[in-house]
């Protein structure tokens, strides 16, 4: 098997929960304890309130495609040889905007088509949330 | 809603300079800076030693720059290097000249990315979005354009129109970069980089340097040139999706209607008083997404507006007369200042707007900028 050669994530004291939640395969955005907000990406204080009482709530893992692009430069050697891959953003029902890679579309992706997470592990430590249309 | 009425006419653009534009390894962003400032400070004719504020944006180093120009000014502010940056600058500038704080200010912008092989994503730009392989301004723009095509009916022939405007343009333009001519079949045919965007919807990179120098309305009467006003600004931020960077997800809508009423209430004037319209370019769908939120035409119908040729030179609304970002130079907003004042100083030669009176340029961006330019 030859190494991973894709950026990875960096993974600090903001974002392990999440990288933890989605090698169980659980997709989670960062949750308010304080008013209720839910966001991604991590941030420091709530965006909404300020507070930094602040957790992880695993979410449905279903949304929207909100957009799409694809990608035929590769910004990184890594990805050249998937060319052309599909960006999709996602708009979870839960609320947060979720940027993936939409997988097996087959051309049928259509904007406010419904999609649904699958998981992809790529190291050992990380796996990947990723995007199909739902079925 | 904030109101800028008190700044109507009351700072000129006094100066202007550029450099060539082009790949130019022998040089640097100091190099290419003084060069500007030189040819700004002739244009206006001033002499240097009386430029009291510098504003710099993409420039290593402003204590450096002063170092090379022999200038040490009493107000100096240096901007990171962004696009959206270059209206924002000359409303800092306005907002401290107004104020007192300084006499005269130089605004010097300058690029090196031509020759130093910049690529505006991948490694140079880290994002949380890397691990899917999301980066670069351009994807942004994309998923954006997308959108208005699922929700309008927007086509990309129709984006095609903006970017064979603006080469028309460039090939009215000694100076642009690319000025061979190219249809909409060239534009459907280019090289896909993220689709559905293709090469000739990207902008330039290139080397080069531009230079403004702005006074008070009093202080403008006394310069060789005559002064270019002011008249009309607006601003309004973009923040909440900013790690996709330069995305915005209702295409910049709600803050570019702000400005609008904000700029043209200002300026008293509205979108049929625009004679020549500086629309910063990185991407075309940006000019798309800002003749709508500033109402050139209603909502989604940006597509239909810009058919037939009305943003080319002698059209419906001469826009980027000089190529913009896309054919003449990727200065990052600056040179479409430049080009609005020239514009209403009757220099543009071949490309000269007849009886151009006013001249807005927009930038939409997570710092979205107006500016109404008119002849003082």
């Amino acid at each position: 098997m030859t190494a991973y050669d894709k950026p990875l994530p960096k993974i600090d004291t903001l974002t392990r929960p999440f990288w933890e939640l989605a090698k169980d395969e659980k997709l989670a955005v960062q949750l308010c304890n304080d008013c209720g907000d839910r966001h991604f990406p991590a941030s420091p204080v709530c965006p909404k309130c300020l507070s930094k009482d602040q957790g992880w709530e695993v979410v449905s893992g279903r949304g929207t495609l909100f957009s799409w692009v694809t990608f035929h430069r590769a910004y990184w050697n890594g990805f050249a040889k998937d060319l052309p891959y599909d960006v999709c953003l996602i708009e979870l029902d839960e609320g947060p905007f979720f940027v993936s890679n939409l997988v097996d579309a087959g051309g049928e992706a259509a904007v406010g088509a419904r999609v649904e997470v699958v998981f992809e592990p790529i190291t050992d430590e990380i796996t990947l949330p990723k995007f199909k249309l739902a079925t | 809603m904030s109101d800028f009425r008190a700044l109507k006419d009351k700072v000129a653009v006094v100066g202007v300079g550029n450099t060539r534009y082009g790949n130019f390894p022998e040089t640097d962003d100091y190099g290419l800076g003084a060069d500007a400032f030189r040819d700004a400070v002739a244009d206006c004719g001033i002499d240097k030693n009386e430029i009291d504020g510098l504003l710099v944006c993409r420039i290593p180093y402003y204590a450096r720059m002063g170092e090379i120009l022999g200038i040490s000014p009493r107000w100096t502010i240096p901007l990171p290097p962004h696009g959206r940056m270059a209206s924002m600058g000359i409303i800092e500038a306005v907002a401290a000249l107004e104020a007192g704080l300084c006499k005269y200010v130089a605004l010097i912008y300058a690029n090196i990315g031509r020759s130093r092989r910049v690529n505006y994503g991948g490694e140079e730009s880290p994002n949380i979005w890397d691990p899917w392989g999301y980066t670069s301004p351009g994807a942004a723009h994309a998923m954006m354009f997308q959108r208005h095509m699922a929700l309008y009916g927007t086509t990309t022939e129709q984006l095609a129109e903006v970017s064979v405007a603006f080469r028309h343009n460039a090939g009215l333009n000694p100076d642009a970069v690319m000025r061979k001519p190219i249809t909409i079949e060239d534009h459907e045919n280019a090289r896909p980089i993220v689709l559905p965007l293709r090469l000739l919807d990207y902008c330039l990179i290139n080397d080069g340097a531009v230079c403004m120098i702005l006074t008070t309305k009093e202080r403008a009467k006394d310069l060789k040139k005559p002064p270019v006003m002011i008249s009309g600004l607006g601003g309004r931020e973009a923040f909440a999706h900013a790690s996709l960077s330069n995305f915005e997800r209702d295409f910049f809508y709600p803050q570019l209607q702000e400005i609008a009423a904000e700029t043209y209430g200002m300026a008293g004037v509205g979108p049929s008083d625009i004679d020549a319209f500086m629309c910063y370019d990185n991407f075309s769908p940006t000019v798309l997404f800002s003749l709508e939120g500033l109402g050139f035409c209603g909502r989604g119908e940006s597509g239909s507006f810009v058919e037939g040729g009305t943003l080319k030179v002698g059209g419906k609304l001469p826009t980027n007369t000089d190529g913009g970002h896309l054919s003449n130079s990727y200065m990052q907003g600056w040179a479409l200042n430049v080009e609005a004042v020239r514009q209403l100083r009757g220099e543009c030669g071949e490309r000269q707007v007849p009886d151009c009176e006013v001249v807005q340029f927009i930038a939409a961006t997570p710092c979205s900028r107006s500016i109404i330019y008119t002849r003082g």
